[in-house]
């Protein structure tokens, strides 16, 4: 290849944090000796998908990619360094130019703003940060802890700041069917894999292998279990159709890389449980025929990436990923990656250019990725939460998880419930609550306030007032009632609050992570913004604007990005700018 | 290959295989347009191997590099073919039914065991081994070579321990495998299909052959010799004899392209008559009696180009030509005019009309059937044939149609011109991308990306020497001693000095190299020349 890299040299230390990313696999070029190289684009495709993990190790050696880094890295990998810059500065977690050495990153986003986060980041500056050390950030999804910040130091890994300005603790509850997937949260050692088992973990992987692959993936579809990231399809037709492409290498896919505004909830999962999620995709992995299976956790989730190394490596040991999964012959393995700060990543095609190391820009479809997934191969991509009710549904079979539920919608679904909730925290309840019922399992709004709206299904979700609190949650009764269950967000907003602020941060947040790839979505999210912030402006504009960027954009981000808006405005809420 | 001195595949076949090998080639600078085609087949997940002395511009698109000794390929080729056949790799049914003389070549080849390979070309025997599974291996490969396996004394043996590959793997005459040695300029194989080699008329029939002879005689009315001309090599000889003593060069600058360059221009410089035909003042025209100012065969002169594949294509004139400049074909016409020979009136499509009607291997291809499908690959015998995009696939059909494709046996030997503690370095030449051969179409401007004046030298040498980069040396073979700067290339082993012949004006280059040439050939060893170098200040010179 024509690897044109300039002059600038690496560190020691950059030097050294890049080749341990890549000495397991070997250089793109392998000089051995004077007379034989090893080399070519097949090899330094093959590497490609370390460019991500050799980025975040210069970002964390010397606080930003250097040039001299970036060189370093491109040439170990083969990758033109101009396209290691542009996967580089992709990322909002990344930084291409100098910086100090500790940056504080204070969540300003839509739940982090209704409690001090402009505060927070006025104490920090009054406490000595720079401009260059505090940086606003989008959802940390720490919503259910009020106001947060990630901290990125020099040498180290970030690491999160629970903050401190709510007066109450989240919790984690279940509802009227009690806890499936929350069972063991808050009561299992999340670094003991013998806890795990204790509490019968593992039981539905050793199950599986007795049932064999089609008869789990027969049960998961009879179960009728459906996909908890948003778009609600049906995760047996999804594996059914992977498992069907055979003779070629298959993935499975947990996509943890929960970005959307106002959710928590696979953190909270990852966190507490998180050899459950290894489990889960292991069930997976065998039943379509995969023998590699990732995991991609967003960056801003250190906690959670470092339960599940920790899990991962437990079950390797243990014999429960690897060569023979269990003694039972076959092979699957999992590899965790780490997002950068990117909200499109969540995108499921935008997330496999992610992993192979290539700005994560969304795909067209189709093809889908149940043929032409992760690395142009079959792969089942679905959510943490969805892969969690897989053991459940294995263990128990299909009738015993529809027992709850509603027709359509069987099983529980978890709610991320923050804002003005009395008592903010992860909730589950069966499909077909009533969104009054689950405002009221969390204590209903707080100091007893009068509800303004609800922002149901998170920024890509819809507002939902008062008066539509009967809305049932579930896939058909979302429907019915026009509103997005989206990831499950309920978030409350009391009468106190500037609803204008919150849909300008919103179109904020979409303006900042539209990936730029297509026009609808990279000018309309621009226009959209500037629309909120024009003083008297022209409905008919906005009308414009969000059927061109609903028609016409590439993926969910573009389609989606006014949803909230529209609904804000059909149901009347109070959109002027209130001004002090 | 096999009497006609064509490649056997097409370009398309480079994008639609396995395998592709460029032994002794650095496609990615002097093919650019085939490497194109490379490329396309490497993204469609086809590997690439190069066999090359230096870690080349192309070797850095390889799956696997091997650096070879300059001049061990046969050496190379045979141990590839030996572990071949000793890995049980050989594609037995193809040998069975077209080829001839396995046994004997199995024989000769038993003695380069994959030890002995790596003794003579200093590639490890572990790589060697990997590039014989890889070639052996692929559903389809291509071989594809340049001069850095012709520019050698022994110049046809290596071509001929490749072939013997390619019949061992069964990597010929089929779509994605064949051989096939890429041509320098847009035209080489034209000018050879034309009939520009001293013992064939055009399509490549034998000049000795008597009813051929017979049928150009009736065709053109004069009776021809039967004894084969001279190649160029063979035409210093006899200028060194002194019975050669008139020469008329068109388009083609020997006075700066010729092995030993010093002799080269001393026998020029001795000639009663020198006629230099050429687009620019040449130093060869500088020498000349009488300068023909001809027309650039791009853009101001009607024709036909042959490339790589064999593809005939259209050429247009598109503006009048400068000055008192004439295209060759209205030279040639004029000048048998004076000697007495009214040709007639003679254009492009009539002179290329009557070779067609000599020629049977181009017979179906009209200028209007040429533009209609933008280029015909021959043979296309008639009217209504399509043109040949793999040649022969008789190979394959069954029965076998004609003769069986022979196994020849071939030795290594070692270069002419010898390392020894005088001369202990070796000096090879080749081609940079953004220049030309002599530079006589391309020394006129002066790219940004433009290299190849210095001497390459590998950082163990550029050490060992004590010389420093930029530094000027002087370079010195059994032949001449030029100036030279010091470059430091990390693409070399140590042991090898690369340089190119682009700039003779400041790197006389040919004044060092070799004329030993193949006598089956006729190309000299351009490839390997032993050298030294001495630092000026020891020698006691100052620069310049």
């Amino acid at each position: 290849m024509d690897l044109h890299v300039g002059p600038d040299r690496p560190s020691p230390a950059e030097r050294a944090a890049v080749d341990a990313v890549v000495t397991s696999v070997g250089r793109a070029v392998a000089v051995e000796g004077e007379r034989f190289t090893r080399g070519g684009v097949h090899r330094a495709a093959e590497r490609r998908h370390l460019l991500l993990p050799a980025l975040h190790a210069l970002q964390e050696a010397a606080g930003w990619i250097t040039p001299g880094g970036l060189n370093h890295a491109a040439e170990a990998l083969g990758v033109p360094p101009a396209e290691a810059y542009g996967v580089a500065t992709f990322y909002d977690l990344f930084a291409t130019t100098a910086r100090p050495a500790t940056v504080v990153r204070v969540c300003d986003d839509v739940g982090c703003r209704l409690f001090g986060a402009a505060a927070i980041d006025a104490a920090l500056a009054a406490g000595g940060l720079t401009d260059a050390e505090r940086h606003a950030s989008p959802c940390l999804g720490l919503c259910d802890h009020g106001a947060a910040a990630l901290v990125q130091r020099v040498g180290a890994r970030p690491a999160e700041v629970r903050a401190v300005a709510t007066a109450t603790m989240p919790v984690v509850e279940g509802g009227a069917a009690g806890r499936r997937l929350l069972a063991r949260v808050g009561r299992v050692d999340p670094g003991s894999l013998e806890d795990y088992r204790a509490l019968g973990g593992y039981a539905a992987l050793t199950r599986s292998m007795d049932m064999g692959p089609d008869a789990v993936i027969a049960a998961v579809s009879a179960a009728g279990l459906r996909g908890r990231g948003g778009a609600a399809f049906p995760t047996g037709a999804k594996w059914r159709a992977v498992a069907d492409q055979v003779g070629r290498p298959r993935h499975v896919v947990a996509n943890a890389d929960e970005s959307e505004p106002g959710t928590f909830k696979d953190r909270v999962l990852m966190e507490a449980d998180p050899f459950a999620l290894v489990e889960s995709l292991t069930i997976a992995g065998l039943a379509v025929g995969a023998e590699r299976g990732w995991v991609y956790v967003r960056g801003e989730y250190p906690l959670a990436r470092a339960r599940l190394e920790g899990a991962i490596a437990a079950a390797r040991v243990a014999g429960l990923l690897g060569p023979s999964v269990a003694g039972c012959g076959r092979a699957f393995d999992i590899e965790l990656r780490v997002g950068a700060g990117a909200y499109i990543c969540g995108e499921e095609t935008a997330l496999f250019n992610s992993i192979e190391g290539y700005r994560g820009e969304p795909r067209n479809k189709p093809p889908f990725p149940t043929t032409h997934g992760l690395f142009g191969e079959p792969t089942a991509v679905n959510n943490v939460e969805t892969l969690l009710n897989v053991p459940a549904i294995v263990l128990h079979g299909p009738e015993a998880y529809r027992a709850v539920g509603t027709a359509e919608s069987s099983g529980t679904r978890l709610f991320c419930l923050s804002g003005h909730a009395a008592r903010p925290g992860l909730y589950e309840h069966p499909f077909g609550v009533t969104l009054r019922a689950v405002i009221e399992a969390a204590g209903g709004v707080a100091g007893g306030r009068s509800l303004q709206a609800v922002l149901l299904g998170g920024a890509a979700g819809t507002f939902v007032t008062p008066g539509q609190l009967d809305v049932e949650l579930s896939f058909e009764g979302a429907r019915a009632a026009g509103v997005a269950l989206g990831s499950g967000v309920v978030m409350l907003f009391d009468d106190g609050v500037d609803l204008h602020d919150v849909l300008v941060r919103m179109a904020r947040f979409f303006r900042d992570e539209s990936c730029g790839q297509c026009v609808p979505c990279r000018v309309g999210t621009q226009r959209v913004l500037e629309w909120l912030q024009t003083p008297s402006p022209d409905p008919a504009v906005l009308d414009d604007l969000m059927s061109v960027m609903t028609d016409a954009s590439i993926c969910g981000l573009g389609q989606t990005a006014t949803s909230a808006l529209r609904s804000a405005r059909s149901a009347g809420l109070t959109l002027r700018e209130r001004r002090p | 290959m096999f009497g006609a001195g064509g490649g056997t595949s097409s370009y398309r076949d480079a994008q639609e295989t396995d395998l592709v090998v460029l032994w002794g080639s650095n496609a990615r600078e002097a093919h650019p347009i085939y490497f194109h085609h490379v490329i396309k087949g490497v993204r469609r997940g086809a590997r690439l191997w190069c066999v090359d002395p230096r870690r080349t511009s192309s070797a850095a698109w390889a799956d696997g590099w091997l650096g070879l000794n300059v001049g061990s390929d046969i050496a190379l080729a045979n141990a590839v073919g030996r572990e071949i056949i000793h890995a049980g790799l050989v594609h037995r049914e193809f040998v069975a039914r077209a080829t001839q003389r396995f046994d004997d070549y199995a024989a000769s080849v038993e003695p380069y065991t994959l030890a002995c390979a790596e003794e003579i070309t200093g590639v490890p025997a572990e790589a060697i081994r990997e590039l014989a599974h890889a070639y052996a291996g692929a559903p389809r490969a291509q071989l594809c070579w340049t001069l850095g396996i012709t520019e050698h004394h022994n110049a046809v043996d290596n071509v001929l321990a490749l072939i013997n590959l390619a019949l061992l793997t069964g990597h010929v005459g089929r779509p994605g495998s064949g051989l096939t040695p890429l041509r320098g300029q847009n035209n080489v194989q034209g000018g050879g299909d034309m009939g520009a080699v001293p013992d064939r008329f055009p399509g490549f029939q034998p000049l000795v052959d008597p009813a051929v002879r017979a049928r150009f005689e009736a065709a053109w009315g004069v009776a021809l010799p039967a004894v084969p001309g001279q190649h160029l090599s063979l035409m210093f000889e006899a200028m060194e004899h002194g019975d050669l003593r008139a020469l008329y060069v068109i388009g083609e600058n020997p006075a700066d392209s010729e092995a030993d360059g010093l002799r080269a221009r001393r026998l020029l410089d001795g000639l009663d008559v020198l006629v230099v035909q050429d687009i620019f003042l040449t130093r060869t025209a500088e020498m000349a009696d009488v300068v023909l100012p001809a027309a650039a065969g791009w853009a101001e002169t009607e024709g036909t180009v042959t490339s790589s594949e064999r593809r005939v294509q259209r050429v247009r004139r598109a503006v009048a030509p400068p000055g008192e400049a004439r295209d060759d074909l209205a030279i040639l016409v004029e000048l048998a005019g004076r000697l007495g020979v009214d040709w007639g009136v003679v254009d492009a499509r009539s002179a290329w009309d009557e070779m067609r009607a000599l020629s049977p291997m181009h017979g179906g291809m009209s200028y209007a059937r040429l533009e209609a499908a933008r280029g015909l690959q021959w043979p296309c015998p008639t009217d209504d044939h399509p043109g040949t995009t793999v040649l022969h696939e008789r190979l394959w059909a069954d029965p076998l149609e004609g003769p069986r494709a022979p196994f020849v046996p071939v030795a290594w030997v070692p270069p002419f011109d010898p390392l020894d503690d005088e001369f202990p370095l070796r000096l090879t030449t080749g081609r940079t991308l953004d220049s030309f051969n002599t530079g006589v179409q391309s020394a006129g401007y002066e790219p940004p990306i433009r290299r190849g004046r210095d001497l390459d030298l590998s950082a163990v040498d550029a050490a060992r020497l004590g010389v420093t980069v930029g530094e000027r040396v002087r370079v010195s073979s059994r032949r001449g001693s030029i100036e030279m700067t010091v470059a430091v290339r990390t693409e070399l082993p140590s042991g090898l000095a690369f340089t190119t012949f682009h700039f003779a004006d400041d790197a006389d280059v040919n004044v060092l190299t070799v004329d030993a040439w193949d006598p089956k050939s006729g190309t000299s060893e351009f490839k390997a020349t032993a050298i030294r170098v001495d630092r000026l200040a020891a020698l006691g010179e100052t620069a310049r």
